[in-house]
């Protein structure tokens, strides 16, 4: 039982990801953001993932942060990133962005050998960026508009888009590779832990900053993701 | 004595560049490194001592906006319909938010080193962007990017961009739908509630 959870989850996800294209196709509310057309559902959503989080996830990443140092932390969220560097390097390729690639590479370079074995970022500390890119990005490049906003429960908010390049990220991620199973879903249950314990500053900042915490975090998303898409230099679109 | 003498000339430097108006990335590396300094060798302020922190925020963060400016962007189209009185206490209640907010959020800063990207700007500008990036030991350095506008021989900042997100044009849509439900002075009224809500005890611990 215990080493059929990656599988089962997997295709849970599948399920909802299926399930939740039907229930937006027959969801379309015109109001509001017109890139939300699907607002009505997104918010039901929205409602359960804040439960999820309240009585699951927060309690879990606070434990993690509390009991866990903070060099171990920082090596925990460097092996992550580490393990994506050739992602985010082939990426850039598909972009066509070879320069940036070639950064991407060296900096897993540097960090396997001058960082024992990329535990600690030392390429940071040397002053090279990392350069975040995802298949919805490579995507974006490509044309593909944003579509629809969508919010789902534990994955959150994505553009139609980035969720197809999300399910090619999650295809692709060395982590899904890794053997025993009970490994893998180990280790993607504390990439997920880490990631949610690094987000519990933003936790109060966000719940005192918004009018409405749906829509705040919606609107951070998508200006994020065109921040993202831009490589930090979007078109300024004001008044 | 040397003490004097360099107070003395600070005060001489400080009076030039008054006069000649400081650039904009001077500006913004000047105020962030004071900031950074006082917030490092306060011991209450990184406990969370609300009430000094709002006084370092009053005065050394708040001279260097234009609220106005800010609110104005928030609020988008509808600002233009609002008569100056609103405009007013539109601006003071969203100035309110957002020190309420981000000052909290200082104390969980006091680790990192701000990088200044290189600054470019033509002569006779009126708009500037400053971008910078807090590097912090364990995490992905953080972008942050400063607008500011030349107004009044000085300029100051309307818009603060971090990581991709404005602090500011992130209202946007909130603001909208305030004042499609309830005009202006109910989206006024929104922003007083919550402010009051955050006065007290327990909305300024919320997660913590």
């Amino acid at each position: 039982m215990r080493f059929e959870a990656g599988g089962s989850i997997r295709r849970l996800v599948r399920l909802l990801l299926l399930g939740s294209l039907f229930a937006l196709a027959g969801q379309a509310v015109a109001q509001g953001n017109p890139r939300d057309p699907y607002e009505g559902f997104n918010r039901a959503m929205f409602s359960a993932n804040e439960a999820l989080d309240k009585y699951a996830a927060r309690p879990v990443a606070q434990a993690y942060d509390a009991a866990v140092p903070l060099p171990v932390k920082a090596s925990v969220g460097n092996f992550f990133g580490n393990v994506g560097e050739v992602w985010v390097g082939a990426n850039n390729v598909m972009q066509g962005k070879v320069g940036d690639a070639g950064t991407g590479f060296a900096r897993l370079l540097i960090n396997s050998t001058v960082g024992i074995f990329g535990l600690f970022d030392v390429a940071s500390e040397m002053g090279l960026e990392r350069y975040n890119e995802d298949f919805g990005q490579t995507l974006a490049v490509w044309g593909v508009g944003g579509g629809p906003y969508v919010f789902l429960p534990v994955i959150g908010p994505r553009t139609t888009r980035d969720l197809a390049g999300w399910a090619v990220d999650t295809y692709v991620d060395p982590v899904s590779f890794v053997n025993p199973e009970s490994v893998r879903v180990g280790a993607s249950v504390i990439r997920f832990v880490d990631i949610r314990a690094g987000l519990l500053p933003a936790d109060r900042i966000i719940e005192e900053a918004a009018l409405d915490k749906y829509a705040y975090i919606r609107d951070a998303y998508l200006q994020r993701r065109n921040n993202l898409i831009h490589d930090g230099r979007p078109p300024r679109t004001d008044d | 004595m040397i003490k004097y003498l360099s107070a003395y000339f600070l005060s001489v430097l400080l009076s030039f560049s008054a006069v000649a108006a400081e650039a904009p990335d001077e500006l913004v590396k000047r105020v962030s490194g004071e900031v950074l300094e006082i917030v490092r060798q306060d011991k209450d302020i990184r406990n969370g001592d609300i009430q000094k922190i709002l006084a370092l925020v009053d005065s050394k963060v708040l001279p260097n906006f234009n609220f106005q400016r800010m609110t104005a962007l928030a609020v988008g189209r509808d600002w233009r319909s609002a008569t100056p009185a609103q405009k007013t206490r539109l601006a003071a209640e969203f100035k309110l938010l957002l020190v309420r907010t981000y000052a909290n959020a200082l104390t969980n800063y006091s680790n990192q080193r701000i990088v200044f990207r290189p600054f470019r700007m033509r002569d006779g500008d009126t708009e500037a962007l400053v971008r910078s990036e807090v590097v912090q030991p364990g995490a992905q350095p953080v972008q942050i990017d400063y607008w500011l506008e030349f107004a009044d021989g000085q300029w100051k900042v309307f818009d603060v961009v971090v990581a991709g997100i404005s602090l500011v044009t992130n209202y946007r849509e909130q603001f909208a739908r305030e004042v499609r439900d309830g005009g202006i002075d109910g989206l006024i009224a929104s922003l007083a509630a919550k402010n009051k809500s955050l006065e007290s005890p327990a909305g300024n611990r919320a997660s913590r």
